[in-house]
């Protein structure tokens, strides 16, 4: 089924431009668990790229492949494509939380993860560890060791040592994981700012309302399947808007509505909905103003991501922390 | 309700777009997507080697192992002495006593049966069981560490912290032994006498045998750190390796295989105390080692370059 979603594009060979490529990729665990199944990725360089899916629906699996760190069962995929050796040191990752070593320094830590990438100077290290450590507002706590780091400290320091280098996409496996909604608030607004920057940000989440926010693409998978993925206008845009009514005069409400065409017209006893169509909400509530139905309240309700994840799946969103 | 039906009803404007404007917008095309790939520097592998070498001579583990090791020839001179000075004993306690060198063979002896290699395999055991642990290893290889040039950096620290370890032994016994006992011609066990610049140098030959002995043991303990996320597995593995090799060379049956086994073979440093040397006992044991590692290390390679980073 989602092979035939990717139909119009599964045949196409991993093209150069796109910051990531997958075909195809599949992963089954040892026990027989399909983890990932024959996922067609297509990120355009540039974007935001949200990965979303609810919890053990692989996203962390396909970040470990296209990382080589898991081998895939088939499949195949490229990074900024390149050889995967050649397209490791322009990425910057974070997979599954920040892992340090506890008695060095966030410092001293940044610089042992600069040593083992083979293109990175250590000419230069002082520079950037500096930059990436002051980029995230690390500064001051360079010199503390990573035992006594608080959680968002700890993330924070992983997505500092993502930022070592120049690089042309970061891979980030649900960074606002754990945090409290200040690290959240921080985390969404650095990932802007790195995206700004024209750097492409492929950001995985099993939170709706963050992918909404922060990302101009998403893909959207279950149980270890993409059920679809495009910009995040086109994926709400299959789902229509509502607009919706609050009034004392129902039944008149929903007369005036009808005769302006508007579709699906629903009453309730203090509120009317409708789907909005291509009408403007300002027309439509000069309309009932003009026709004397009292409106207390008017607003249009937006498909979102979950309306798209839900009618596509018939599944609800298991959404937690 | 299937859910391409699904799809195909409620999101009809649904396909999947590689390429906006919205993209290009923000990021104009780049030159052909960077074809050629970073320069690596060919130094990279030694700025690895250094940092897995800080890494190992500043972990206070390691450093309070390495003291521990100093330390035991200390306390055994300070013992040999008190108890040669009240008593007319025979054997190892008279030649030690007599002699400021033989404090070092004695040590290494001593210390290479059991302390010696558990310092080694701490280093070694957690060098890949380690770093997958504490997830630091998915990192490391993002960066790119490459698993080849990875293992190779991580078996290159544990041979340096092998010799390192036995040239603690060496040197805190030598001083210890120059301070304590008479510096003067060395009786071999051969019963030979020989000057001290020539005992000197056999005791140079001894560290670099048992630097040799421990390196290939810390090859064992790579191999086997590949295999697991607990480090602590991968070091009782090897010490039960170690002490397992120790029971069936103490079993007259096993005798024929004595000689394949490290423990017989570390204690083989000896060789440099007869007159003249015993080259060949110390060549095959040399000889084996490199059996042990070279194998050791085929393990280690072809389990951690195909294995799955899942930690
Ligand atoms: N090492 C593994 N061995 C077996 N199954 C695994 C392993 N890692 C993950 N899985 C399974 O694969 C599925 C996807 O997991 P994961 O990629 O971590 O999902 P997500 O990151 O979306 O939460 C889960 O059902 C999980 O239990
Ligand atoms: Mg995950």
């Amino acid at each position: 089924m989602t092979r035939e979603a990717g139909a119009p594009f599964g045949a196409a060979p991993p093209s150069a431009g796109a910051a990531i490529v997958t075909r195809g990729l599949t992963k089954r665990f040892r026990g027989g668990q399909v983890a990932v199944d024959s996922l067609d990725l297509d990120v355009p360089r540039g974007s935001v790229y949200g990965f979303l899916g609810p919890n053990g629906s692989g996203k962390t699996t396909t970040i470990r492949m296209l990382l080589g760190l898991v081998a895939p069962t088939a499949g195949e995929h490229t990074l900024l494509g390149l050889p995967l050796a050649g397209a490791l040191p322009r990425v910057g990752a974070l997979v599954e939380g920040p892992a340090f070593y506890p008695y060095l320094s966030g410092e001293a830590n940044l610089r042992r993860f600069d040593a083992a990438d083979p293109t990175a100077s250590g000419a230069t290290v002082r520079r950037r560890v500096g930059e990436a450590l002051d980029r995230v507002g690390l500064g001051a706590a360079a010199g503390k060791r990573y035992r006594n780091y608080s959680l968002g400290m700890r993330q924070r320091l992983a997505i500092a040592a993502a930022l070592l280098g120049p690089r042309e996409l970061l891979v980030l496996d649900e960074p606002t994981n754990g945090l409290d909604p200040q690290g959240t608030r921080e985390v969404r607004a650095l990932v802007k700012e790195i995206a700004a920057d024209g750097t492409t940000v492929f950001v995985s989440s099993h939170l709706l309302a963050e992918v909404e926010q922060m990302c101009t693409h998403a893909a959207i998978m279950s149980t270890g399947r993409l059920v679809a993925q495009g910009t995040i206008a086109s994926l709400s845009g299959g789902q229509v808007s509502r607009v919706r009514i609050e009034t004392p005069d129902p039944a008149g409400a929903a007369r005036v509505l009808a005769a302006l065409g508007l579709a699906d017209v629903r009453a309730t006893d203090a509120e009317v909905t409708a789907e909005l169509g291509g009408h403007a909400p300002e027309r439509v509530n000069a309309a009932l103003v003009g026709e004397g139905v009292a409106v207390r309240g008017l607003s249009v309700v937006r498909p979102s991501l979950e309306d798209v994840f839900v009618g596509l799946t018939g599944e609800g969103f298991d959404v937690d922390g | 309700m299937s859910t391409a039906e699904t799809r195909t009803r409620t999101t009809p404007g649904l396909v999947p777009v590689p390429e906006t404007s919205r993209a290009t917008e923000r990021r104009p095309p780049e030159p052909p997507a960077g074809a050629v790939p970073p320069r690596r520097s060919s130094s990279a592998f030694w700025r690895l080697l250094g940092s897995e070498l800080g890494l190992t001579f500043r972990r206070p583990r390691n450093l309070v192992m390495l003291g521990v090791l100093a330390g035991v020839p200390v306390v055994m001179g300070v013992a040999l002495r008190l108890v040669a000075a009240d008593a007319e004993l025979g054997g190892i306690v008279t030649s030690v006593a007599g002699n400021s060198l033989m404090l070092t063979f004695a040590s290494l002896s001593f210390l290479v049966v059991l302390l010696m290699p558990v310092a080694v395999a701490m280093v070694a055991g957690d060098a890949i069981a380690g770093e997958a642990g504490t997830g630091t290893l998915r990192y490391l290889l993002a960066a790119p560490a490459g698993r080849t040039r990875l293992l190779a950096v991580k078996y290159l620290n544990a041979v340096v912290f092998s010799f390192a370890v036995t040239a603690v032994v060496a040197l805190s016994a030598l001083v210890t032994g120059l301070i304590m006992f008479p510096v003067g011609p060395v009786t071999l066990l051969s019963g030979t006498t020989v000057p001290v610049a020539e005992g000197l140098l056999r005791i140079l030959i001894s560290v670099g045998y048992v630097g040799a002995g421990m390196a290939a043991l810390a090859a064992v303990a790579l191999a086997l750190s590949t295999f697991t996320e607990v480090s602590i597995g991968a070091v009782a593995g090897t010490m039960v390796i170690v002490i397992v090799s120790q029971v069936l060379r103490a079993i007259p049956q096993f005798d024929g295989l004595a000689d394949y086994l490290l423990p017989a073979r570390w204690t083989g440093f000896d060789g440099a105390l007869r007159s003249p040397i015993d080259t060949g006992a110390m060549a095959e044991g040399l000889l084996t080692f490199g059996a042990y590692i070279v194998l050791s290390g085929s393990v280690a390679w072809a389990r951690f370059s195909g294995k799955d980073i899942t930690s």
